[in-house]
């Protein structure tokens, strides 16, 4: 019987704290948060979409690229690349062909004025004109692989076939990553070489407010180098800086970058590419067309007296003024100007 | 022809790598190159999910309109498959495909990527059906032999589809109203938005 009392005591007992238990039970029930169902807080494709850029994970391969589930920036690019850059390309070189066909059949070519003298004057050592024709090349290289990118699907490919042109399109890759690196070092030397001598000064300012003599008949003095030689100089430097920094992340890919770093490195380095192209069009024009007699600054080096004494009056005296004359016209005994 | 679509119902998928593994072993897809993968978004909090994916085969693929040398295109079952023999390993496919499918053998620096690899639907290439070639350069041809791709045929939830989009697309809106959630047909808006679009056009009009 005793047994009996105690097990109904312990029941009793069991069933007070119970009910004592219940109602605080209760109470923490009420103040906690609905319970979480997981389902409906999962996330979804959607939101994310709405909030992220991009969606990103974990996974468990080593390709942590591979993390990124989904990027719809891929679109933007897409319409980047295969529509806007093509569109701004064609009109960017087009325009620039243009104007300076436009320039040769009504202005024409800058003649010397004075005629050629015969007399000769060094203008460019041939480390300099070294340097030149190596940035040259490896422009040209770069400029014809980097266009047939963008421009070679639609204009080569149904000329010559798909596997010519793929093979083509391989060597041009390659060409394109390759020739960067002596057109680098060669512009970065240049740098050094030039860039004292290209610092912008007040003649500059005049050369430019008097066009540089292309309009009018009168010729600004100028140094070495004209404000116009200047402008290029520093805008090809730019231009080379932007290549190289894009470039490299191309070159390099998602080393220091995610996809998005990718793509705008992509436009980037095709858009001043493109800018690149089209201010070299206009340096090819002047160089070898607009002004007769500055072909030979680049080829032989030397350059007519009078053509130096026209566009780079400044120049000229200080060479005479260091004792370092004109070469006489064979067969002339005398060497004072 | 159905037009073959993939959908990971992320409700479903338990993170079992099986439909990765089954693709490489059936496709011998070389070292260091995953067709498919499986990626855990909010890992480890409440209501994280898990999604299957690979090429999503897109109604106007990214990939093909990118592509410099113009090697891609899509097969009459809405495929898109590509020629390694044309493909130059540039990676621009990469940048614009919104679902990262596409995969390269070697790093790619100073561009030496190496030809393109990526989910084909078990549908090979421009090869010959079951050739030797076709295998070795783009695995197994599954569909010419009248089967699904492999991942979706292993997967043991059965939360990766593939197949004709109508029919998978109605398994899944079946699946959403009877449990009463779903986080999405993962990458369907992005890869197929002109069918999904007409397919909602259509169905407020009928």
């Amino acid at each position: 019987m005793g047994k009996l009392k105690r097990r109904v005591r312990l029941v009793l007992t069991a069933m007070l704290l119970l009910a004592a238990a219940v109602p605080v039970a209760a109470q923490t029930a009420a103040q906690a948060p609905a319970p979480l169902d997981a389902n409906t807080a999962a996330v979804t494709e959607q939101r994310l979409l709405q909030r992220h850029y991009l969606i990103e994970g974990r996974g468990t391969i080593a390709d942590t690229r591979s993390y990124v589930i989904e990027q719809p920036l891929g679109r933007l690019w897409r319409m980047a690349q295969s529509v806007w850059l093509r569109w701004i390309g064609a009109a960017v070189i087009i325009a620039t062909l243009a104007f300076f066909t436009v320039l040769y059949f009504t202005l024409g070519p800058m003649r010397i004025e004075a005629g050629r003298s015969g007399r000769m004057i060094v203008r460019f050592s041939a480390f300099e004109r070294c340097l030149h024709w190596t940035i040259a090349i490896s422009f040209t290289i770069l400029a014809v692989t980097g266009l047939n990118i963008t421009f070679g699907r639609e204009l080569l490919l149904p000329l010559i076939g798909a596997e010519a042109f793929s093979r083509w399109s391989l060597l041009s890759k390659y060409a394109h990553d390759y020739s960067s690196f002596p057109f680098l070092l060669c512009v970065a030397v240049m740098f050094l070489l030039w860039a004292r001598a290209t610092l912008p000064t007040m003649v500059d300012v005049r050369w430019f407010m008097e066009g540089g003599g292309m309009v009018g008949h009168r010729h600004p003095p100028a140094e070495k180098f004209n404000g116009g030689q200047k402008l290029l100089f520093w805008v090809a430097m730019a231009g080379t800086a932007g290549v190289a920094l894009s470039g490299v992340f191309l070159l390099f890919p998602f080393y220091w970058s995610n996809i998005i770093g990718m793509q705008i490195a992509h436009v980037a380095h095709a858009l001043v590419g493109l800018a690149f192209v089209a201010t070299v069009i206009a340096h090819i024009y002047i160089g070898a067309v607009g002004l007769e007699g500055g072909w030979a600054a680049m080829v032989s080096g030397e350059v007519d007296l009078n053509w130096a004494k026209q566009h780079h009056s400044l120049w000229v005296e200080r060479e005479f003024g260091q004792g370092r004359g004109a070469n006489p016209p064979a067969g002339a005994t005398t060497t004072s100007p | 022809m159905a037009r073959m679509k993939f959908l990971c119902d992320a409700d479903r998928c338990i993170e079992c790598n099986a439909c990765v593994t089954a693709c490489k072993n059936e496709n011998e897809v070389p070292w260091g190159i995953n067709r498919r993968r499986v990626v855990t978004i909010n890992d480890g909090e409440p209501g994280e999910r898990s999604v299957s994916m690979a090429c999503m085969h897109c109604t106007d693929a990214p990939c093909a309109a990118v592509c410099p040398v113009n090697c891609f295109y899509t097969t009459q079952d809405g495929v898109v498959l590509h020629n390694k023999d044309l493909c130059i390993g540039c990676g621009y496919c990469f940048y614009a495909c919104p679902f990262g499918a596409p995969q390269y053998p070697r790093v790619g620096n100073f561009g030496s990527r190496g030809k393109m690899d990526k989910c084909t639907f078990c549908a090979g290439g421009p090869e010959p059906a079951g050739s030797a070639a076709e295998y070795e350069k783009y695995g197994a041809n599954r569909l010419a032999e009248g089967k699904l791709p492999i991942c979706a045929e292993v997967c043991s939830t059965r939360a990766l589809l593939a197949g004709d989009g109508e029919i998978v697309g109605q398994i899944y809106e079946e699946r959403v109203a009877r449990r009463g959630y779903g986080s999405g047909a993962w990458g369907w808006q992005t890869a197929y938005d002109e069918d999904v679009k007409a397919d909602a056009g259509s169905r407020s009009g009928g």
